[in-house]
């Protein structure tokens, strides 16, 4: 089963790069071959142009929106687990609160939006929505692993007349680490598309213009190069984002948990 | 020293119910003091239950458990499931119990590191649990229930996962540890020779819900030696405990 190491680089980090090169290749050859016009389908290489000769406008888009998601997913991590944490004091506050939290998760962030910007200006209108789909997942999933302790790990506490302190830092909370960081790494994502979403929503120009509002924009001046190329950057953005926070997962959980684990360590 | 005296523990006409199962029916069990008293039986009949009443870990349904002079001492429990924390190394898992009292590292250190020695997994210090077989995540759950040195020591078939010799040495350490400790065992077990090498006395439980149908008094001499499983007696004894154990599987 076990493929030698390099081939299983070459599959894993190879592959994937050559296909992608292929299909950008293929893309480009096309566009020239039928000559499409770039308010249609631009050509890879017009894109990375846009992205070049718009790259002050695109960069400071990038930083709002980035800055965005960081902040939003800061609070969600600060909202998430400390409501989780309440949560496994209680089960009357969990009843209690719990239906909140599921009414504004399963609410679709772009029907709130609209209201949240009459409410609030729109820098924090923007944040509060990020915020609101981030945070539910790191909840539900800190929660979770906080309710998941070894049983036999709790009764061992018991046994030597842990604290309730001692019981939550030296065993709930790191048993539940597994589980808040899946919350997180989809929290990331979540906290993403609910800035861009928001952005869209919000429509503004101003300082405060994210990139979502630059593919807006760029779509009604038809700029389609530069709309093509601001999508680019708002994939990446996401990619980074998924990366740092599975590469952060991998690192805090190497020793001991299973989906950290090499296949074949 | 009379026997009322000796006593350390008292379970009396306890009952414990799960769901609307009976689990445990009206258990009467002493253990006197420096007593390793072994429980036998089928499986399922609340051996690992009755464990866990005397650790105080759940409540009995009815009946009582009294200890001699009122509070329940310090216990070291080996649960039938190593139980280890996967996030923490052998050495960070054995030093828990220490922990837990406030004992910071560098003075539990050479107690941690013995009671690794004791067990034969010093050299394994720095593993993670993921990393061990199950007889040696097993080793280093024995090995944390012993390192607070504990006056009762509560263990749940802690033997069942390794192999003969391993078993071999690990009953004569522990033999010896609850010798020159005068540690109170109680001893779950499936293993007849086990139960006769090592016990004081032996009581055998009935099929579920548990009650004890006999208790066996093992009369050999302490401390015992690898040389008592070769003796006459032992085979008594063994031979004894077999025919006990026929009668409770026979009966309904
Ligand atoms: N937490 C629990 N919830 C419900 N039922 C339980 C629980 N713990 C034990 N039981 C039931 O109580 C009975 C006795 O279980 P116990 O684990 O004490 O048996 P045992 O004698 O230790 O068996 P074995 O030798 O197989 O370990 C079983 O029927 C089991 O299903
Ligand atoms: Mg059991």
């Amino acid at each position: 089963m076990t493929a030698p190491a390099p081939r299983a680089r070459l599959r894993d980090y190879v592959l994937p790069l050559v296909v992608f090169a292929l299909a950008l290749g293929v893309w480009e050859f096309a566009v020239r071959f039928w000559r499409i016009e770039p308010f249609v389908l631009p050509a890879p290489s017009a894109i990375c142009a846009s992205l070049v000769a718009d790259w002050p406008i695109l960069s400071a888009a990038l930083r709002v929106t980035l800055a965005t998601t960081a902040k939003a997913l800061a609070l969600a991590t600060a909202g998430g687990v400390g409501l989780a944490l309440v949560f496994a004091q209680s089960r009357w506050i969990e009843r209690a609160f719990l239906p909140f939290a599921i009414v504004l998760q399963v609410t679709p962030v772009i029907a709130i939006a609209p209201l949240l910007l009459i409410w609030l200006d729109q820098e924090t209108a923007v944040l509060v929505c990020a915020f609101l789909v981030a945070f539910f997942p790191i909840l539900a999933n800190t929660a979770m692993g906080l309710a998941s302790t070894d049983r036999g790990l709790v009764e061992l506490f018991t046994l030597y007349r842990a604290s309730r302190w001692r019981t939550l830092t030296r065993l709930k909370l790191p048993a539940a680490l597994p589980y808040f960081l899946n919350g997180l790494r989809i929290g990331g994502g979540l906290a993403l598309i609910g800035a861009i979403v928001a952005e869209l929503a919000a429509g503004a120009a101003g300082k405060g213009a994210g990139l979502a509002f630059r593919i807006a924009e760029a779509g009604y001046r038809l700029n389609i190069p530069r709309m093509f190329a601001a999508l680019a950057l708002v994939s990446l953005a996401g990619l980074a984002i998924y990366g740092t926070l599975a590469l952060v997962s991998r690192l805090a959980l190497r020793r001991w948990h299973e989906s950290a684990l090499h296949p074949d360590a | 020293m009379s026997a009322a005296e000796a006593r350390l523990l008292t379970l009396r006409g306890v009952s414990r119910r799960f769901a609307d199962a009976p689990a445990l029916e009206a258990l009467d069990l002493d253990l006197r003091r420096g007593e390793f008293l072994s429980l036998i039986g089928p499986s399922g009949c609340g051996k690992s239950t009755a464990l866990r009443l005397i650790a105080g870990l759940i409540a009995p349904t009815s009946g009582a458990i009294e200890w001699a002079g009122g509070a329940r001492p310090e216990i070291g429990f080996v649960f039938q499931t190593p139980t280890l924390m996967p996030w923490a190394d052998v050495r960070t898992n054995v030093f828990l119990p220490l922990r837990l009292e406030g004992r910071s590292w560098r003075k539990a250190r050479a107690r941690v590191e013995a009671a690794l020695e004791r067990v034969g997994l010093a050299d394994r210090a720095r593993a993670y649990p993921r990393e061990l077989s199950g007889g040696m995540a097993m080793r280093v759950s024995i090995a944390r229930a012993l390192v607070s040195e504990p006056s009762v020591l509560l263990m749940d078939e802690p033997f069942a996962a390794l192999d003969e010799i391993t078993r071999f040495r690990l009953n004569d350490d522990l033999a010896r540890i609850v010798r020159d400790s005068a540690t109170s065992v109680v001893f779950v077990t499936h293993s007849i020779f086990e139960s006769v090498y090592l016990s004081s006395r032996v009581a055998v439980f009935s099929q579920a819900p548990g009650r004890i149908v006999e208790t066996l008094a093992i009369d050999a001499p302490q401390p015992r030696d690898p040389d008592f499983r070769l003796s006459p007696l032992f085979s008594l004894y063994a031979r004894r405990l077999a025919d006990a154990l026929n009668r409770t599987e026979g009966a309904p």
